[in-house]
C-alpha cells in the first residue's frame, strides 16, 4: 500500500515520536505547576514554542498552541470579532473551518478566485467596507496547492485597519515562511499535516493583536486559550517544525521533482488529462488532475483496491464523496469537479512508487473509459 | 484470482449476511453503501424511529461495522443526484399525476441494478450481490436467466424486481433467495454479524414513518411549490360535490380512511383526477375492474410472447396473484383480462406476471 494523501494527514515521523514519548511517561508534570515536575514540563513547552516560532519567522510569545487547525481558524475569526457586529472578507476556496466560522458573523463577503485558484488582491481592496474587521485568506489551498499573494493582500487589509488572518495549514511545512515579512496578524497551522500528531496546532497572534478567547477556565497561553497544555503534542509540533527548518528546503525540492515526474507522465500518457490550478504558484507536493469523462469516485476506489491511496473532493458525514467547492470556485462544472483526483506527496514517497502509481492510474482510467463509451 | 463481488450493504441484517456468506465462501468481497438521500434535507420530517430512515448515519455505521468485522474493503458511494432525479422526483410527479408510484422498483431499475452495477464495474468487481429475497437461475433450454419467487414467501421481493434485464440478471447474485428469514437470522448469529438483532426495515426508505403525503408536502416547500395547488373538490361517482380536500397526493385508489365525508355506507377513493384536482369517491363495487393496460413491459423468464398467454398477476405487493389472460399489444404494451374482476387496480403500480413460482415479467399499470 502506497500513500499519496499527505494533504489529508501525515504519519508521525520517527524523530517526532522519539521526542514525544518521554514527555508522556517521564516529563508528565502540568506545565502550570510550580514544582519541579511542572517546571520540567514548562521547559519542554517553551522549547517547543521557540521551535514553532522559528519555523514561522515569529517570536515565541506570538504562538498559541491549539488542538489543531480547525480550532486555530475558529479562534482567529471568532476571537477577532467576538460575535460582535462587523464585516469579514474571505474567499470562496477556504477550508470549511474558516467558511463556517465566518458564516456565524453578521456580514461576510466571499471573494472569488480566477481559473487558476488565485485571489486578485485588488478584489480584496474592492470588498473592503468601513466596518471590515477581518480579512481571512488561506495561504496555500488544500486541494490545489495554489499559493496566494498573501503579502499584497495583507498590506491592503492592514492599511484599511482590518485584522489579517491566513489559514496556513497547507503551507506550513511545505514552503518557506516568514510571517513578519508577510505582514499577517493571525496564522493557523496544524501539526498532523507535517509529521506531528493529530490534535495539536497553533495560532500565530502578532504582538498587539486583540483576540478574545473561546475556551475559558484558566490563564494558559497568555489568557488566549484555557486548558491544561498538551505538552507532548506541543513537543511533537516543535520537533516537526525543527525538522522542517533543518531539512525542509531539500525535501521540498525532492517532492517538486517527484510531482513534476507524476504530472509529466500522466499528461503524456493519458489523453484528456488536465492539471487543475496549473499556472499558479503551487506547493511542491500537491497535484490535482482532472480526467475527462471519468467519475473520480470509482477511480479512487479502484486505485485504493490496487494499493494506492489518493483523494478527491471532500467527504460528507457518511464518508460519501461530495463535489469540491474549491474546484467549482475555479470555474469547473460539477461534472469536471467530479472528474478530479488529488495526489499529495510526502516523505515516504519515492520515484519507484510514483512510477507504480502512474501505471495504476493509466490502467484504471483506461478501464473506466472503456465502460463509458460516451467519452471519445 | 477468485471472483470479486461488490455487495450492496445497507447496514441491515440481510445484506450483512450476504457479505458474510460470500466472504466465507472465498470470494473477494467489496462492501459498498449507496448514499441516496441527504437526511439534512427536509428537517421537519426528522424522526427518532429506527426504521424509515434511508441512508441514516446509523445505518452507515452499522454497515461499516460489519465490513470491519469481516475484514473486507468498504466504501460509501454518493448516488444522491441520480436518486433524486430517477426516484424521488418521479415519485412526487406520479402522485401529482394521480397515480400511486412504487419508488422501490424505480430504485431497483435505475439505481441498484444500473448505477450500482456501473460502480461495481468501475472498481473492478465482476458481479454484484444484494440481500433481495428472489432467486435467479440459468435455463439452458430457453437460453434465458429466470427469476423465481423466494423460498420465504412472506419476504418475497420479486414484485419489485420486474424491471431486471437479462444482462443485469447475468451479473447479479441473490444469495438469500433460497432461505427462510429465521435461517438468515441464524446465519447472522453464526457469522457473528454485529447487527444480527437489528429489526427489519419497513416502508419507503426515504419517507420517514411511511407518511408519503408529509414527505411530498415538505419536498414542495423545499422546492418552493405551494402545497395548495393540488387542493380541490371531493366528488361522488355521480358527479356530486360533497366536500374539499387538501391535495390529490393525499389519496390513493382504494383508500377508505381520511375522506372526511359521512355517508350511510363505506366510501372509497375510486380515482384521483389531477387536471381538475378532483378526488372521486364511491362505493366499494365501483373499485372492481376486470381489465387493465400495462406499459413498459419487461419479459424476464420467457421471451416476449406473440400470442395471448395465461398467468397469475399481482397488482400490489400484498395482492394474491390473480389468474388472467395477457394479450400482447405491441413490443412494450399488453392488455390484461382477469378471470374475476380485481379491486383497486391502481395506475402507477406494477403488474407482475407469474407462472407458479416463475416470474414471467411485468410492467406498469396505465
Amino acid at each position: 500500500m502506497f500513500y499519496f494523501d499527505h494533504n489529508a494527514t501525515t504519519p508521525v515521523s520517527a524523530e517526532v515520536l522519539e521526542a514525544m514519548l518521554p514527555v508522556m511517561t517521564e516529563v508528565y508534570g502540568n506545565a502550570s505547576s510550580i514544582h519541579h515536575f511542572g517546571q520540567a514540563a514548562r521547559q519542554k513547552l517553551d522549547d517547543a514554542r521557540r521551535q514553532v516560532a522559528a519555523l514561522l519567522g515569529a517570536t515565541p510569545e506570538e504562538i498559541v498552541f491549539t488542538s489543531g487547525g480547525t480550532e486555530a481558524d475558529n479562534l482567529a475569526v471568532i476571537g477577532t470579532l467576538g460575535f460582535k457586529a462587523g464585516h469579514a472578507i474571505t474567499t470562496t476556496i477556504e477550508h470549511p473551518a474558516v467558511l463556517a466560522s465566518c458564516a456565524q458573523l453578521e456580514s461576510v463577503t466571499r471573494v472569488e478566485v480566477d481559473s487558476r485558484g488565485l485571489v486578485d488582491p485588488e478584489d480584496i481592496r474592492r470588498a473592503l467596507r468601513p466596518d471590515t474587521k477581518i480579512v481571512s485568506v488561506m495561504h496555500a489551498n488544500n486541494e490545489l496547492g495554489v499559493i496566494q499573494p498573501l503579502k499584497e493582500i495583507a498590506a491592503i487589509a492592514r492599511e484599511a485597519g482590518a485584522v489579517m488572518h491566513s489559514d496556513g495549514v497547507q503551507a506550513a511545512g511545505k514552503i518557506p515562511l516568514n510571517l513578519a515579512d508577510l505582514g499577517v496578524d493571525l496564522y493557523s497551522i496544524a501539526g498532523h499535516k507535517f509529521y506531528a500528531p493529530k490534535g495539536v496546532g497553533a495560532l500565530f497572534v502578532r504582538k498587539g493583536t486583540k483576540l478574545a478567547a473561546m475556551m475559558h477556565g484558566g490563564h494558559h497561553e497568555r489568557d488566549r486559550r484555557a486548558g491544561t497544555e498538551n505538552v507532548s503534542g506541543a513537543v511533537g509540533l516543535g520537533r516537526a517544525a525543527q525538522w522542517m527548518i533543518d531539512q525542509g528546503p531539500a525535501e521540498w525540492s525532492r517532492l517538486a521533482a517527484l510531482r513534476d515526474r507524476l504530472e509529466n507522465a500522466v499528461l503524456d500518457r493519458i489523453p484528456g488529462a488536465h492539471v487543475n490550478g496549473a499556472g499558479a504558484p503551487r506547493t511542491p507536493n500537491t497535484s490535482n488532475i482532472r480526467f475527462d469523462g471519468i467519475d473520480s469516485e470509482p477511480l479512487l476506489i479502484a486505485l485504493d483496491l490496487r494499493g494506492f491511496a489518493v483523494s478527491s473532493g471532500s467527504a460528507c458525514s457518511s464518508g460519501a464523496q461530495e463535489p469540491s467547492h474549491v474546484l467549482t470556485a475555479i470555474g469547473l462544472t460539477k461534472e469536471q469537479a467530479k472528474s478530479s483526483i488529488r495526489f499529495s506527496l510526502g516523505r515516504s514517497n519515492d520515484a519507484a512508487q510514483l512510477d507504480a502509481l502512474v501505471e495504476a492510474v493509466v490502467d484504471s482510467v483506461a478501464h473506466l473509459r472503456k465502460l463509458a463509451p460516451a467519452y471519445v | 484470482m477468485s471472483e470479486v463481488i461488490a455487495v450492496a450493504m445497507s447496514g441491515g441484517v440481510d445484506s450483512s449476511v450476504v457479505a458474510g456468506m460470500l466472504h466465507r465462501q472465498g470470494a473477494r468481497v467489496i462492501g459498498l453503501t449507496m448514499q441516496l438521500w441527504n437526511q439534512r434535507r427536509l428537517p421537519e420530517l426528522a424522526t427518532d424511529k429506527p426504521t424509515g430512515r434511508c441512508c441514516s448515519l446509523d445505518d452507515v455505521y452499522d454497515a461499516r461495522h460489519v465490513a470491519q468485522h469481516l475484514g473486507i474493503p468498504y466504501y460509501v458511494v454518493n448516488f444522491e443526484d441520480r436518486f433524486e432525479q430517477q426516484v424521488v422526483k418521479p415519485f412526487v410527479d406520479e402522485y401529482l399525476a394521480g397515480r400511486t408510484p412504487i419508488p422501490c422498483t424505480l430504485c431497483n431499475n435505475f439505481i441498484k441494478f444500473d448505477q450500482f452495477l456501473d460502480m461495481a464495474d468501475g472498481v473492478g468487481a465482476h458481479r454484484i450481490a444484494t440481500g433481495h429475497y428472489a432467486q435467479i437461475a440459468w435455463n439452458s433450454d430457453s437460453g434465458r436467466w429466470e427469476m423465481r419467487r423466494s423460498v420465504d414467501r412472506a419476504k418475497d421481493q420479486t414484485y419489485f424486481l420486474f424491471g431486471l434485464t437479462q444482462p443485469q440478471l447475468a451479473r447479479t447474485l441473490f444469495p438469500l433467495g433460497g432461505f427462510e428469514k429465521p435461517q438468515v437470522r441464524e446465519l447472522a448469529r453464526e457469522l457473528a454479524i454485529p447487527t444480527a438483532a437489528k429489526p427489519d426495515s419497513q416502508e419507503i426508505c426515504f419517507v420517514p414513518n411511511g407518511d408519503y403525503a408529509a414527505f411530498i408536502d415538505a419536498y414542495f416547500r423545499e422546492q418552493g411549490i405551494s402545497p395548495k395547488e393540488t387542493a380541490g373538490e371531493l366528488v361522488t361517482t355521480e358527479g356530486r360535490v360533497v366536500g374539499e380536500h387538501s391535495g390529490v397526493h393525499h389519496f390513493t385508489v382504494g383508500q377508505r380512511r381520511g375522506l372526511g365525508v359521512a355517508a350511510g355506507e363505506p366510501l372509497y377513493v375510486i380515482a384521483t383526477e389531477p387536471e381538475t384536482r378532483r378526488v372521486v369517491i364511491g362505493r366499494n363495487d365501483a373499485l372492481l375492474r376486470a381489465t387493465m393496460r400495462v406499459k413498459d413491459v419487461n419479459w424476464i423468464s420467457i421471451a416476449p410472447p406473440a400470442a395471448p398467454i395465461r398467468a397469475e398477476i399481482k397488482i400490489r405487493n400484498k395482492h394474491a396473484a390473480a389468474p388472467a389472460t395477457i394479450t400482447p399489444v405491441d413490443a412494450t404494451h399488453v392488455e390484461v383480462r382477469f378471470d374475476e374482476p380485481q379491486r383497486a387496480v391502481t395506475p402507477g403500480q406494477g403488474a407482475v406476471f407469474y407462472s407458479g413460482e416463475l416470474v414471467l415479467g411485468g410492467g406498469w399499470i396505465e
